[in-house]
């Protein structure tokens, strides 16, 4: 009986896991082993290839074009994921002292960008910024002495605009954890605080921040790994023009695949990727955690 | 006696207006924090308001210099043109039925696999519980090269179920784990009069589990629905013909098809955000809970 109820249950459970398992095995283990497996090889986007060992890593190693996709990946992660970070903890502490509706509508202002399609971001800012009839022009000319500016056709500027604009994208997921974290610490440690004499830069600096640190390292770690894999925006923002100036590391590896058919190569490239967010996660983890038991 | 009394007053009422003044202090203190967030919340908005109230204006209008806040002469000509003349309607119904299917299948399968994981013991339940965990550490577009292999193998670039298939994998491990960790807190006492009375593991999942679950299936459907409306990278490279494509990729073809037309741009992006625009506003505190929970904060 017993036997029977245990054979019974495995059967169960198998059958519940069935339409995981298949989708699983053929949309992520295959897919993943296949990247690996094309890395050492010199195939074409589609069709068979021959074994070449490391030779690809060699190549991208020395390829001009991959470490210009490096360096921009960089850049934008150091322009977004700390900056959205600090403005999303200073958003989430001005939103958390208002109360009921007001709260309501003006988490909504903060949030709602995030929810929309990549696309529709794209196309709000472009009109924004538009050489000619944009009205963030009206803060740009005070500084370039009535000029009007290119913004995404500026080499200097465009990676700074792009990142200026995944955090009015993104920052709504920010100050959605912060206050979440901020409603957890009890409001009796402040008012015993205040009673005690501290002043509210004191209140910040020895109850909030130390107390908020678990989140912030949640958010650096989500937003790090999120901005590594840059692609849409500045895809849409380059707009096909001079896009091996702007090129960041996903959009390396679709250039190799899908232009230069060059199967073998991406995948290389792809493992890179991979590796590279590893590594990142695994030590921005260590280190803040590290920071955060101190 | 009574100058002591007296003197302790004035002790008392110099500190409480000390107190008041302080209060007063630290409430203008807050007046300019609370006013600086509004007036940010207020900037923060604006690019939205603006990117809408344009497409309320003739093109004359558009075009105009200064900030004009709203349309002098409101017209829907936009959106007129929009529906008219481009392929809309036929990327609205591909993002539909794409985003409906891949929200169907991942929380169907994410159930079954989620209650499994959860509650039953068999043979290779580890095993899928850390393939799980490490299909978060594979970045998804590094697999966007063997994806396109595998896609071609089945016949399947520039059909829908090509755009659909390799979609699941992320929200899908999300889907799994979140309705494991929320199966597990269901107390085993239902589990153990449920079993006495003779119900079978799917009457369980389906009768008690489930029902017990259904803010978390509805969070589920909303945040995998809203992600996959708003996925770009997948469906731009699945597909190359027109009508195959999605509305987020559809919407930056018009532009090359009509010149430059602010108006007509920015119509078609306000009408791809609607659907997304809608869910968020009516089921807002829903859409925070899966956001929290997509980020492992159960809230």
């Amino acid at each position: 009986m017993i036997v029977k109820s245990r054979r019974n249950e495995i059967v169960v459970a198998y059958a519940l896991m069935t339409p995981f398992i298949i989708v699983y095995g053929v949309i992520f283990v295959w897919p993943s082993i296949k990247m690996f497996e094309l890395s050492f090889t010199d195939a074409p986007l589609i069709g068979q290839g021959a074994w070449v060992g490391f030779k690809n890593f060699w190549r991208l190693q020395s390829d001009r074009l991959f470490s210009t996709a490096i360096w921009n990946t960089i850049y934008f992660v150091l322009l977004s994921v700390v900056p959205s970070t600090l403005i999303g903890l200073a958003v989430a502490l001005g939103v958390n002292r208002l109360r009921g509706r007001l709260q309501g509508v003006v988490l909504a202002a903060f949030f709602l960008p995030y929810i929309l399609p990549v696309s529709v971001v794209y196309r709000i800012w472009s009109w924004m910024f538009d050489k000619d009839f944009g009205v963030a022009q009206y803060a740009i000319t005070p500084f370039t002495g009535g000029q009007h500016v290119s913004v995404f056709r500026t080499l200097p500027l465009f990676m700074p605009a792009v990142a200026f604009v995944t955090i009015w994208w993104l920052l709504g997921f920010n100050v959605l954890l912060f206050i979440a974290g901020l409603r957890n610490i009890s409001s009796e440690i402040y008012e015993a605080a205040a009673l005690d004499g501290a002043s509210r830069w004191t209140q910040f600096r020895r109850i909030t921040w130390p107390l908020i640190w678990p989140v912030t390292a949640l958010v650096l770690t989500i937003q790090l790994i999120l901005q590594l894999k840059i692609f849409d925006q500045v895809y849409l923002f380059a707009n096909n023009v001079r896009t091996d100036a702007t090129m960041v590391m996903v959009q390396y590896i679709l250039k190799q695949a899908f232009q230069m058919n060059k199967g073998g190569l991406a995948a290389a490239a792809s493992v890179v990727l991979f590796l590279v967010i590893v590594v990142a996660s695994v030590l921005q983890f260590q280190l803040l955690r590290a920071r955060g038991e101190r | 006696m009574t100058a002591a009394a007296e003197a302790g007053q004035e002790v008392a009422a110099a500190l409480a207006t000390r107190r008041l003044a302080r209060l007063r202090h630290l409430d203008l203190f807050g007046l300019v924090i609370t006013l600086t967030t509004l007036v940010f919340a207020v900037v923060w908005a604006f690019p939205l308001y603006w990117g809408l109230v344009t497409t309320f204006k003739p093109e004359y209008e558009v075009v105009r210099p200064g900030v004009q806040l709203w349309p002098e002469h409101f017209t829907l000509e936009a959106y007129v043109h929009v529906l008219m003349r481009t392929k809309i309607g036929i990327w609205y119904l591909n993002s539909l039925i794409t985003s409906g299917a891949v929200t169907a299948i991942v929380v169907t399968m994410a159930v079954g696999a989620g209650y499994a994981i959860s509650q039953l013991k068999f043979p290779g339940r580890r095993l899928f519980w850390w393939t799980i965990l490490a299909s978060f550490m594979i970045p998804i577009p590094s697999l966007t090269v063997p994806h396109f292999i595998l896609m071609s193998q089945f016949h399947w670039i520039n059909t829908l179920p090509g755009v659909i298939a390799p979609q699941l994998i992320a929200p899908g491990a999300l889907s799994v784990i979140i309705y494991k960790q929320f199966f597990d807190s269901v107390p085993k006492d239902f589990r153990e009069a449920a079993v006495i009375d003779g119900a079978s593991e799917f009457q369980l999942l389906f009768r008690i589990y489930l029902p017990m679950n259904w803010g978390i299936t509805t969070a589920l459907v909303i945040i995998t629905f809203i992600g996959a409306w708003n996925l770009f990278l997948w469906p731009f490279v699945a597909v190359n013909t027109e009508d195959k494509m999605n509305i987020t990729v559809g919407i930056t073809q018009v532009h090359d098809a009509f010149g430059v037309s602010y108006a007509r741009d920015l119509a078609v992006a306000m009408l791809a955000a609607l659907p997304v625009a809608i869910v968020y506003l009516a089921f807002q505190r829903r859409v925070t809970q899966a956001i929290m929970l997509s980020a492992g904060i159960k809230g």
